[in-house]
Formats: C-alpha cells, structure tokens, sequence
C-alpha cells in the first residue's frame, strides 16, 4: 500500500517537472515568434528549417536563437546556484546577489568601464551604449566575481565560519563593493555613469553563440553535479551531524557546491550584466510546490529558473515595443508578486 | 564485543572534555550515559562516531578501528540520531530512505525501499508515510529520526536524548522501541539520558559521567544513592518497585 501511495507520490512530482518542460517550450516558442522585425510563425518555421531571406536569417538564427538560449542558460544557472547555496549554507536568504557576487561583478564592470575606460555612452536613448571594449568589462567583472566567492569560501574554510556568518560575510562583502562602485562613479564622466548603469541593467542580447555555448557547457556541468549530490543535499537539509552520520563528508560537499555555484554565477552575471532575484526566488518557489526533496527541487528549479528569465525577456522585449526594458527589472515585477502569493498560501499540502 | 572504547579522550583548545574513556559493549545491550548537563555526554557520543576526532584512543566497531573506515563503511555499521531534529518538507518515507545513503551507489534500488517498509512496519510508521516532517508531532518526528537511523542497518545506535521532549508516553513508545529492535536485530545501543528512572527501566549497563571522565560503568548495582549523589550533588533515595529500582530525590 505504502508502495502505490509513493509511487503516485513520485509520479505527481515528475508531472510538475513535466508541466514545466511544457511551459518553458510554450514560452520559446513565443519568444522565437517575438522580435523587433515582424515575423509569422511560418516564416520563423521556414527559416528555421530550411533558411530564409537574408534578414530572417539573421533575425533567427543570430539574434533570437542566441537570446533564448542565454535566457535558459543563464536562469537554469542562476536559479539552481541559488537553490545549492540556500542549502550548503541552511539559510533561505542565500543567492548569489545576496552573497556579494552579483556586486562584485558590478564592481568590475565599473573598474573597466570608468577607470579603463572600456565603454561610454553616445546618446540618451536606449541602446545607444558603446562598450568599446566588451571583453575587458565581461573579464574584470568575471574576475571579481570569482574574488568574491573566493573571499566567501576562504573565509568559511580557513575561519572556522558557520553558515550564518557566511551569509553575513556575503552582505559585508556586498556593501563593500558597492561603495567601491559609488566612489569610482562619483568622480567619473557622466557618459560613463550611464554606460556603466547600462551594463548593470542586465541584457540577454549580449550574448552572441560563443558565450551561449560557454554558459551551456558550465551550466550543463553544473547541474549533473548538482543532480549527482542530491542525496548529500537531503541529508544536509536534515541537520549537520545527520549528515555526518550519514557518512556525508559536510565540509567538503559544502565547498565545492559553493564553488560550483559561484562559478555558474559569475559566468552569468559577467556575460549578461546584473540579473538579481531569480536565484532568490527560483528554488523558494519550488520549494513551496514541490518540497526539500533535492531529487526534484535541482531540475525543478532550474526549469523554472529558465522559465522566469525566458518569459520577462519576452515581456520586456513587447510589452512597449520597440522599446527593449531592462530584463532585470522585468524578472522582479514578474517574480516578486507570484513569490508574495505562495508566501501567504504557505506550502502546496499534497 | 559489538563496540569497544579504550582511552579515549577529547579536548577542545584549551579544555579537556574527555579523558581515560573506555567501556566494551556486547551485542544485544542497551547502555545509558549518566551524567549533569556539560558531563560530556554528547561529546562522548560524537567521538563514537567520529563526528568529533578523538585526539587519543581508538574506537572499534565489530573488530574494524573507526578511524580507519571510510565515511561510508562507518555510516553502514553505525547509526546516529543527534539531539536536535530539522524540521525541513521531505516525506516520512524520504526521511527514511535517506538511512539507505550510505548503501545506494546512484539511485534508491528495490531493495533500499524494501528496508524501509519493513522498518517502518517495525516502528508502525506505515499510516504517516506520505507525511511532511514538517507536520509531525515531537514524539512522531523522533520516532521517524530513529527509523532513518535503522534503515541504516547498523551494528550499533548512538541515540543522543531521544527522549528529552517527549511525553511520558511517547518517552516508553520510544524506549522500548529501541529495546525491542536492539534485541531482535542483535545490535547494540548506546543511548545519553537524563531520566535516571526511565534510564533503569530501559538499560541493561551503565555509564555514568563526572567531570569528563568515568565515574562507574556497569550494571544496575552501580546505580546507588552514593554515586548518584556524587555525580549529581543531590541527595536521593533508591526504593525498589515491581523489582525495578526507583530514584527519588530527597
């Protein structure tokens, strides 16, 4: 009897997964079929298939494919490296913008654009940012990221520190580099300022194939990993010493799922500029639907992840079209309402 | 002996907790550890199990040196249910599939819910399987940590107060709980207490801490007016009821 109640369990579990893989292919096909040159359905199908007029192509195959891709990417990504961190670290507050990460890559970007001079802005109107040297802000802001996290995991190693002093380090190291960020565009050219906001905004667009393929192959990495250890997660979620107990080496498990994430997160963040919340809100809202159950709560999370990012992207590029909003933005006005709901209807009881 | 201890001792930088610890357990025994708060009780435990590193003696487990098993060879052979229970939205049957960790490779096989049904059956858990433990009672959740612990399979069970917040009820559910799957299954327990009574009814050998070290280990007979007033500065008075040995405080 047990066995059938499970197995029924189970199965409920793998139809929200499944009801989310149908969403997010119900979402891409609406992005692919949204854009600033007008396409019909059979016209992105054509292209897609067999190649279209010069303009489709680029359209398609340059702009819109890429875009997508990096939405999926980058909120699989961001979103499962939040559901990791708020586990290694037993504390639901834990994303990588409330460790400091997102900051620190801010922070780089702005060391490349005002002091190296990386980038300015030509005109008032959106779109008009000139980052002449693309290269140099996704590297610094990686690097600073990287030192970010790096700082974080030493601190816990090598300090002795608990989870909760760890997530304390996070907000220090945060508010650390946004003060460097104020001091360096307080006395920087207001052409600058406005590039450098700009960048901060968060853009999928930025993305052409190579960095696509770059995040894909991480993030694929990652979430193999992530979904190899789930066992080790549930038993983390379980109590320290239960997992100890259980033969799981904490310490270690901890570190690299810590490391894992970070890495994801400034691979994201350094090619697509500052996008907070989905790493927050992503695996807190699986959570509340599907459970701990890291078995579930890993995939889950990540599809829902892509699924948020994908849809604000969509949104922010239609909703005042021609006019492209910041998709950061977007992501919140989206999340943050469906997030305030099932806070206050509490937990899904089946 | 199922469990051997000899000369074990821990300290945290600058104060000693335990010293010149050594006992051996047989199959088939309960043994309590006695002593006030901060005796080392805890501690004791943790050191079984390695979860704290002894920095003297050794540990054996059926003739295998603790130190030298792996994380996982360790968790296979011992079980430990720690004082404090997380609350988090995994099932009863999750909770307890979880004691399989340390035998599954990739994923739960057949076999590892088979375990898990007959020790749910054992602790008659079967009508809370679909559960949250975020929705159980104190006495349920404690039941469930035990049952994660015994789908382990362990040879021995490090039971650190299983009963502090229970009822009176729950408190001799769970005791002869513990009692009935340690004789039946031939493995041992090693359970902290501070209810000296319940502790006489449930345990057939004794430990009793002072101080970080030994104060007396044995049987019932180690449990006198003098030694409890030595190891808990309280004067008592041990009458004996239904051949079962009562300590009132005086």
């Amino acid at each position: 009897m047990v066995s059938n109640e499970y197995s029924r369990y189970i199965g409920r579990k793998r139809g929200v997964i499944f009801i989310l893989v149908l969403l997010l292919i119900i979402t891409a096909l609406w992005a692919l079929n949204t854009g600033s040159i007008a396409l019909n359905p059979v016209q992105v199908l054509k292209t897609l298939i067999t190649g279209g007029n010069q303009v489709e192509n680029v359209a398609i195959w340059n702009i819109r494919l890429p875009r997508i891709l990096a939405g999926l990417v980058a909120g699989a990504g961001l979103s499962v490296a939040g559901c990791v961190m708020q586990n290694n670290l037993r504390n639901p507050l834990a994303s990588p913008s409330t460790l400091g990460i997102s900051n620190a890559a801010a922070f780089g970007a702005n060391v490349a654009i005002i002091l190296l001079g990386a980038g300015t802005i030509a005109n008032t109107g959106a779109g008009q940012v000139i980052i002449n040297n693309p290269y140099m802000v996704t590297i610094l802001a990686f690097l600073f990221a990287m030192l970010a996290a790096l700082l974080i995991v030493c601190l816990a190693k090598f300090g002795g520190f608990t989870p909760e002093a760890i997530v304390l380090a996070g907000v220090a190291l945060g508010s650390l580099f946004t003060a460097g960020t104020t001091i360096i565009q307080y006395f920087a050219e207001d052409v600058k300022v406005a590039a450098v906001v700009f960048w901060t905004f968060g853009d999928l667009g930025r993305a052409a194939w190579n960095e696509v393929f770059i995040m894909l192959v991480l993030v694929t990495m990652a979430l193999g990993y992530f979904f190899l250890k789930s066992w080790d997660y549930n038993a983390i979620s379980s109590g320290e010493e239960t997992a100890r107990g259980l033969g799981v080496n904490v310490d270690r498990v901890r570190m690299a799922g810590m490391l894992v994430a970070s890495l994801i997160t400034a691979v994201a963040v350094s090619f697509l500029g500052i996008i907070a919340f989905i790493g927050l809100i992503g695996p807190q809202i699986m959570r509340r639907i599907i459970g701990d159950d890291h078995r579930f709560l890993i995939p889950s999370s990540a599809l829902l992840g892509s699924l948020i990012l994908l849809a604000a992207d969509t949104v922010a590029k239609t909703v005042i079209a021609p006019v492209v909003l910041p998709v950061g933005a977007v992501t919140s006005f989206l999340g943050a309402p469906l997030f305030l709901y099932l806070l206050v209807r509490g937990y899904n009881r089946k | 002996m199922i469990l051997s201890v000899k000369d074990l001792a821990f300290k945290y930088p600058g104060r000693s907790v335990l010293q010149d610890i050594a006992f051996d357990v047989a199959p088939g025994e309960c043994w309590a550890v006695l002593g006030i708060n901060g005796a080392g009780k805890s501690t004791l435990l943790k050191c079984l199990n390695r979860i704290l590193k002894p920095q003297k003696g050794v540990v054996y487990i059926r003739e295998n040196e603790v130190l030298k098993l792996s994380n996982l060879e360790l968790a296979q052979k011992m079980g430990y249910v720690s004082q404090h229970q997380e609350r988090n939205r995994i099932t009863v049957f999750d909770a307890i599939l979880l004691g399989r960790r340390p035998h599954i490779k990739w994923d739960a096989s057949k076999h590892d819910r088979q375990v898990v049904r007959q020790v749910m059956e054992m602790l008659d858990l079967e009508d809370y399987a679909m559960r949250y433990l975020d929705e159980l009672s104190g006495g349920e959740l404690q039941k469930v940590v035990i049952a994660r612990a015994l789908a382990q399979q362990p040879d021995v069970l490090l039971l650190d107060e299983p009963t502090s917040s229970l009822d009176l009820k729950n408190q001799m559910e769970v005791v002869r709980l513990i009692k009935k799957v340690v004789t039946h299954n031939h493995i041992a327990a090693v359970v902290t207490m501070h209810d000296l009574n319940l502790a006489l009814r449930f345990a057939d050998r004794f430990v009793m801490l002072k101080n970080g070290t030994i104060f007396a280990t044995g049987g019932r007979e180690i449990i006198t007016a003098e030694n409890i007033e030595s190891v808990y500065s309280l004067p008592v008075e041990i009458k004996t009821f239904d051949t079962i040995p009562l300590v009132i405080p005086r």
